[in-house]
């Protein structure tokens, strides 16, 4: 085994919920492509209402990067375009047929491979949108040759599934998947896996790839991360980035011919009844998942982790990168004197809580906000959970007053606004940090294009 | 509890936009808020959020300033009658005190808080917790003899010009503390300094100086033991006294984190090197008080925990706070050598870093975006 790159900076926060290691079958109905998940896409459709799909047949492209085709991730009928505020496309729904049908896109060995022939079958079949790059998090440009692409086997965030479990019986794919993907690069592939969340043994077997090991806590699942500690990026770095699940899809599509958008979604969550896994497919609805098995309290349903993910409805959709659901209380209450109060019971990072004392109690945590915004005025504190050679206040200042050189040169390419998660999550100012981030994300990626 | 929630959810309505007292939005909502902790949920970003809110976060430190100031109280009373030749018990002690510091504490807090209130209205904001540790801090850095109006002039211009001017909590250049403080020592220096102002009621007859006074004018025959000083037993500004109170502060701000250790150690441990560096040079009598002497006279070591380490105007990056920190314990240290004028320099060591907090940072960052352009070059050139 190589080095084992230790992430000392971090937090794991202790959820109650945490997925059995049992699989069911979910019964769908109902899938969705949701275009604001894809950063930057500006949705033109190629489908109309009513008309029938496979899984592969194109649905929108993007108007300001054509060649980036979006398609459908099951087959059966196109029955609805649901629009936003200013007629913004948000979710695509298709109705199952059941069958899970694909359009043929041919086998082809993925050792015979070049990097024009890959792309081209990527793009075809609407996997390629998997494939993301940083800087800016954003879907990865064809034409662009990375320095590296980075393969996370693990999420160290709450509640994350694991991914060990999701690899079994995949393996021929996965590595299928992990040879197409170093085709498209010039520099290595990189299979990155943690110490304790995944076991060692499985990954022992992978060929053409380097396989890295981290230990920490989160953020250390992070691609930042991984990125900054195995092969940094300086201004004008392109790094593609994908998961697991991506890389199986991707490896089935060249084994098979088919775009098999199957994936398997832990549902988590201190409301879950029975917290257990699915196979399902992207963009599956989850309203067969949280029927009858979530508490009667006022819930918050996510696509994703309680850090990143995205507010649902309990009828809503997967989020496409997203393999795990969790479901949390509503914190929609009035806490009198919660601020004075000695708080037992209550989670803090900080040590104004008794929650020191109690370090590995599960919490049922809400979505009470905990406070009212503030300007920042502690310093010095999102270092202990912020593992990069960056000061996130001071570039977070940056973003907010705009300043192109001082964002860069404070190292934002480096980074993404997952990564200020649990800044976010510990500050007393209840700044809202990811957003703030995201935003400078967007304007250096005008500013550059 | 109920009872109150259902009023206070009845009167809202009248304090929001277009109701009667629209115009007391904002003291509506720092009460409530006070009262209870609001229902509002995350909307963006991460769906989970610490219980530590700056309620929580300033509370804190106040607690953490309550051992220094009981004892001050105790301490005001301890020194009148010791002035006057009587011993007194422990509650006669501390009712004496309490008399003269608590109405010192009022005003402060009724003055500092009413203009947080203003401003918060007229610029349409949530009221700022900060005034909470700044509204205690201030009795405790002043002497126990103070007009009760002065301390409300002090108060206002450090709120308005330390603090709000610059836009609030958060945003302040120099600690609001110290600017009250400053403005009391030059606009009224009859009542911050000499042997006079220390002692509350003092007889006459009896030298009231402190022991940093008796310093400056080269008296060291007097100056009180180490234990006196390390305990408190010694005439001072209300809180500064007992070095042993504040170092237990300094316990629950560090333990809580909310105090970074960078600053204070290097507080100290820059007093303390400019100390011994005065003991090896050796030109008078000042420079030969033994180094540790400093860190337990006047105000250092209240100036170490509660006022340099103030997250906003300290330096902001982690290294930036070990050479800020360092420099306010030697600058400390050299005006009380240096300077004739001033028998204490905490003060304006901090605020003069303070200033210069600034610079450090951005040097300090400067380092880190060198070493990423650095980073770029290698890859270029390889």
């Amino acid at each position: 085994m190589s080095t084992i790159y230790s992430v000392k900076k971090g937090l794991d926060i202790k959820l109650l919920g945490e997925a059995e290691k049992a699989i069911v079958d979910l019964d769908a109905k109902r899938f969705a492509i949701k275009p604001p998940d894809f950063i930057g896409c500006f949705p033109k459709m190629l489908i109309k209402d009513g008309e029938m799909v496979k899984a592969g047949t194109p649905l929108f492209f993007d108007k300001y990067r054509e060649n980036i085709i979006y398609t459908s991730p099951v087959s059966g009928k196109f029955v609805e375009l649901k629009r936003g505020a200013k007629r913004k496309i948000l979710e695509l729904i298709i109705e199952s047929d059941g069958k899970f049908e694909s359009l043929d896109f041919g086998s082809t060995d993925p050792g015979s491979l070049d990097k024009k022939t890959a792309t081209e079958k990527l793009l075809k079949s609407g996997v390629w949108p998997l494939l993301r790059q940083r800087p800016y998090s954003v879907i990865a440009n064809p034409d662009d040759m990375p320095k590296s692409i980075f393969v996370s086997a693990f999420s160290s965030a709450p509640l994350a599934p694991d991914f060990d479990f999701v690899i079994k019986g995949n393996e021929k794919a996965l590595q299928a998947g992990l040879d197409v993907l170093t085709k498209l690069t010039s520099g290595k592939v990189h299979l990155n896996t943690h110490q304790k969340l995944n076991n060692p043994e499985s990954f022992k077997n992978f060929k053409n790839v380097q396989v890295n090991t981290f230990s920490g806590a989160h953020p250390s699942g992070n691609v930042s991360v991984h990125i900054s500690r195995i092969d940094p990026i300086n201004k004008g770095d392109v790094v593609w980035y994908t998961d697991i699940q991506g890389a199986i899809t991707i490896g089935k599509l060249f084994l098979t011919g088919q775009y098999d958008s199957s994936r398997v979604v832990a549902l988590t969550g201190s409301e879950v009844l029975k917290p257990r896994y699915y196979r399902a497919h992207m963009g599956a609805c989850i309203t067969n998942m949280v029927v009858d098995n979530v508490s009667d309290s006022k819930n918050r349903f996510i696509s994703g982790d309680v850090l990143t993910g995205t507010k649902i409805e309990s009828d809503g959709f997967l989020d496409f990168y997203d393999s795990q659901i969790t479901v949390i209380p509503e914190g929609d209450y009035y806490e009198f004197f919660g601020w004075a109060k000695p708080g037992f019971g209550k989670w803090s990072f900080s040590k104004t809580y008794p929650a020191w004392l109690t370090p590995n109690k599960k919490y049922r945590l809400d979505t009470n906000l905990h406070g009212g915004l503030r300007a920042f005025v502690l310093t010095g504190l999102y270092e202990k959970v912020f593992p990069f050679d960056i000061y996130p206040m001071q570039l977070m200042k940056a973003i907010l007053v705009e300043d192109i050189d001082l964002m860069e040169n404070l190292g934002i390419y480096e980074i993404d606004a997952e990564d200020f998660a649990l800044c976010e999550v510990i500050d007393p100012s209840k700044i809202n940090m990811q957003e703030i981030v995201r935003n400078g994300l967007e304007l250096m990626r005008k500013e550059m294009s | 509890m109920k009872a109150l929630r259902k009023f206070i959810d009845k009167q809202k309505p009248h304090f929001q936009k277009g109701g009667k007292f629209h115009w007391l939005e904002s003291t509506f909502d720092g009460l409530e808020t006070f009262l209870y902790v609001p229902n509002t949920v995350t909307t963006k970003g991460a769906h989970i959020r610490d219980s530590i809110d700056m309620k929580r976060t300033m509370i804190v430190v106040v607690l953490a300033t309550l051992p220094a100031l009981f004892f001050g109280m105790w301490n005001v009373g301890y020194q009148h009658f010791l002035s006057l030749g009587e011993t007194a018990g422990f509650w006669q002690n501390m009712g004496f005190g309490a008399l003269k510091v608590v109405p010192i504490i009022i005003v402060s807090y009724a003055v500092g808080l009413g203009i947080e209130f203003y401003f918060a209205q007229i610029k349409g904001h949530e009221i700022n917790e900060g005034y909470l540790v700044t509204g205690m801090l201030i009795p405790l850095i002043v002497p126990p003899d103070i007009p009760l109006w002065i301390l409300a002039i002090a108060v206002a211009f450090a709120v308005i010009f330390g603090k709000e001017v610059f836009g609030g909590t958060g945003m302040n250049v120099v600690n609001p503390a110290l600017v009250a403080r400053a403005f009391l020592f030059f606009a009224y220096p009859g009542d911050m300094s000499g042997g006079k102002v220390w002692i509350a009621e003092k007889a006459d007859t009896f030298s009231g100086a402190t022991p940093l006074g008796d310093a400056l004018v080269g008296n060291f025959k007097h100056l009180p033991s180490v234990s006196d000083m390390f305990m408190g037993y010694i005439p001072g500004s209300v809180g500064e006294t007992s070095t042993l109170m504040i170092l237990i502060g300094a316990a629950i701000l560090l333990f809580t984190g909310i105090a970074s250790w960078r600053v204070m150690v290097s507080v100290f441990a820059g007093g303390f090197v400019m100390g011994l560096l005065f003991n090896w040079w050796g030109a008078n009598d000042y420079m030969e008080l033994p180094a540790y002497y400093h860190l337990v006279m006047g105000g250092f070591a209240f100036g170490a925990v509660f006022m340099a380490t103030d997250p906003v105007t300290s330096a902001q990056t982690q290294r930036g706070k070990y050479i800020y920190g360092f420099l306010v314990g030697m600058i400390a240290v050299l005006i009380r050598v240096f300077n004739p004028a001033y028998p204490e320099g905490m003060m304006l060591a901090i605020l003069l870093m303070n200033v210069f907090a600034p610079l450090i940072d951005h040097y300090v960052i400067e380092a880190n975006i060198k070493k990423r352009l650095k980073r770029l070059k290698v890859v270029v050139n390889s």
